[in-house]
């Protein structure tokens, strides 16, 4: 298996706004409520997470790394219950 | 992806997965700390505190084609979700669309004015 060394916290980007997005009113606070912005039929709303993945250790995971192929994002409420 | 933090999805992996799949589940499992992800999708409960169960299908050109969102108790149908992406894959590839119930290797339909009024004759599933 690859090198497991990481730190305990490591940042990530998270949810990662569009490019593209306006600024609103001037008085905009900095730190915005996430909105849900998955609709079908639209752009999946991009992010960066850190991963574990099998064979390759911790490494970090952006989903637009992935455009052109098709996938399947899989939310499940805890590790060691069903999905 | 959960809201577990990556150390935990490898100890699932190690402790239960790779013991269920040969050689383990081969998917990235992604840590969503603090559900920040899952409010973006619109499947996070604040309550909780976690993810709840939800599903998207992205095609190439990083559009949702579809979601689904059950809560906790009951788990996903692997099945159904091939079914789906073979469906999205088969319209992508041949401008068809696929009415209810379809499978791959069915005839799909082509849809247009001469089709109006005239399913029940070309789709006898």
């Amino acid at each position: 298996m690859a090198e497991l060394k990481d730190s305990c916290v490591k940042p990530v980007r998270g949810p990662i706004a569009p490019a593209a997005s306006p600024p609103s009113a001037s008085t905009t606070p900095v730190q915005e409520v996430q909105k849900v912005t998955a609709r079908v039929g639209q752009d999946a709303p991009d992010f960066e997470l850190s991963a574990f993945i099998a064979g390759k250790g911790f490494q970090p995971v952006k989903l637009s790394d992935y455009k052109g192929k098709w996938i399947v994002l899989c939310f499940y409420p805890g590790d060691f219950t069903f999905v | 992806m959960s809201t577990d933090s990556r150390f935990v999805h490898m100890m699932w992996q190690e402790q239960e997965l790779s013991k269920m799949v040969d050689g383990g589940v081969p998917f990235p499992m992604l840590s969503d700390a603090g559900g920040r992800v899952g409010a973006v999708y619109g499947i996070y409960d604040e309550a909780a505190g976690v993810n709840i169960r939800g599903r998207f299908i992205i095609d190439p050109d990083f559009k949702i084609k579809a979601m689904e969102v059950l809560t906790a108790d009951v788990g996903r149908n692997p099945d159904e979700l091939m079914r789906q992406i073979k469906a999205f894959q088969h319209v992508r590839a041949t401008g068809e669309v696929t009415p209810s119930g379809w499978q791959p290797g069915q005839p799909a339909l082509k849809p247009g004015p001469s089709l109006v009024g005239k399913v029940w004759q070309v789709w006898k599933p």
